[in-house]
């Protein structure tokens, strides 16, 4: 499992690849951290999960402990453009009630922050100008 | 080994179908015949058969109580909640007053694992030998206690059955009804023990009131090495892994999904979901388990896992 992070104004967009099983839990559990901590503060999170074909239990664990932490300080957590299997993992576990689900990532962006859209609408890695 | 049967599947508290559940599922039934031809009994049976069990039948009811049918003509049970009463009463119109033998595996004494004993009438019964094993120290004096006064009118020594208790200790065999027993420590408050039984090279997992912490991998083999190749895992699978992981963490339950992923590194061949959340329906209890067997199909790498919710009144053949 890979992992590509990129902030766009207020906002983290994380970006897991491949497997999230009971390996790749603890690289991916161990590299959000650093964004949940309060010295990061981000408004929001999301995690770009079009690249993520599976998620198991243990993966999802990874993600209720950023969605507890992120609630803490009141910031929202999301994540956006689910392959059709995580999607219907996400419902099957019930996690679709756990963090906010998004088409794509611009879709959490518009929901989550006007500042975060305009800054990845002028990323030209995500095909601004 | 012949079968599992389930005389109460309920987690928690028992519950019963209210009228409007009743009328809700006689609703849902006529809604379907539209259209359709039922003059004859066979064209109603058929229809009826047809229709999903969440509307035709109820998971139940009463909290619970398993028996092992393990063809030795000994009667095996664990646990006894109030799924004790009605297995008494279907023991009693099969024997008549000719004494038998109960083996009673007590998976812990939290009140909906206990609270059969008072109604269970062999009990009462001179003749009758009941064997009762369990891995807590106080598992005698927790029987004894919920029928003293005021809790209920008939002490326990009005039990006339010959009652023994019998402490097990993790990790080591134990034979008893003519099956190898596996005792293993699970996590609950106040401790919880699951039982795999072995006999003529069958298995049968019971494992419930258990929580399994999911950082934790080293409890995970574990588990799998008690669940391997069982023919029949019964689990706890009180809530979907969300709340098991979030609102209800560390109150001792599990989730379907997490009996899937056990169930698939064990190689176990049958998962039941038992234990079921009071506060849910049929129509909840049924969409757990789709879920369940979806995600075994969405995981599955080898060899297919069979999945079904228990009820009261399911028997699993082996």
């Amino acid at each position: 499992m890979s992992l590509d992070s990129r902030r766009y104004a207020d906002v983290t967009v994380v970006a897991p690849s491949g497997r999230i099983d009971h390996e790749a839990a603890g690289p991916l559990e161990r590299a959000i951290a650093p964004l949940l901590a309060p010295a990061a503060s981000p408004a929001a999170l999301v995690l770009d999960f079009g690249r993520v074909d599976y998620i198991s239990s243990v993966g999802l664990r990874v993600l209720m402990i950023a969605a507890k932490s992120m609630r803490a300080r009141k910031a929202r957590i999301g994540v956006a453009a689910l392959t059709p299997t995580v999607a219907e993992i996400f419902t099957i576990s019930r996690f679709d009630a756990v963090v906010e689900v998004y088409a794509g990532v611009r879709e959490a962006l518009a929901a989550m922050s006007p500042s975060a859209l305009a800054a990845l609408a002028a990323d030209p890695a995500r095909g601004g100008p | 080994m012949k079968a599992v049967r389930f005389w109460g599947t309920r987690g928690s508290l028992p519950v019963a179908l209210t009228a409007a559940d009743v009328r809700a599922k006689i609703v849902a039934a006529l809604r379907g015949t539209a259209g359709r031809s039922l003059e004859s009994d066979a064209d109603i049976d058929r229809y009826v058969d047809d229709l999903p069990f969440d509307i035709t039948g109820t998971f139940g009811g009463h909290s619970p109580c398993v028996e092992i049918v393990n063809g030795t003509g000994e009667y095996v049970l664990c646990d006894l909640g109030s799924g004790v009463r009605p297995f008494g009463q279907a023991a009693l119109a099969r024997h008549g007053p000719v004494p038998q033998t109960y083996h009673v595996f007590m998976s812990h004494v939290h009140w909906d694992h206990i609270m059969g004993l008072p109604f269970f009438t062999p009990a009462y019964i001179p003749g009758n030998r009941v064997f009762v094993y369990g891995g807590h120290p106080d598992l005698e004096a927790a029987l004894r206690r919920q029928m003293d006064v005021p809790s209920f009118p008939v002490d326990f020594s009005y039990l006339r059955a010959d009652i023994r208790f019998v402490r097990l200790e993790p990790g080591v065999p134990f034979e008893a009804a003519g099956m190898t027993v596996h005792t293993k420590l699970q996590r609950h408050a106040g401790d919880s023990y699951g039982y795999r039984f072995e006999r003529d090279g069958k298995s049968i997992v019971y494992s419930t009131d258990s929580e399994h912490k999911l950082a934790d991998p080293e409890e995970a083999r574990s588990f799998a090495a008690f669940f391997r190749d069982a023919d029949v895992v019964v689990f706890d699978a009180m809530y979907s892994l969300a709340d098991a992981i979030s609102v209800k963490a560390d109150w001792g339950h599990s989730s379907n999904i997490t009996g899937v992923e056990l169930c698939q590194a064990a190689g176990a061949k049958h998962l039941c979901l038992f234990h079921h959340e009071p506060a849910n329906d049929d129509a909840a209890i049924a969409a757990m388990l789709a879920d369940a067997r979806r995600y075994e199909q969405i995981t599955r790498t080898g060899r297919s896992l069979a999945i079904s919710a228990a009820w009261d009144g399911l028997e699993i053949a082996l």
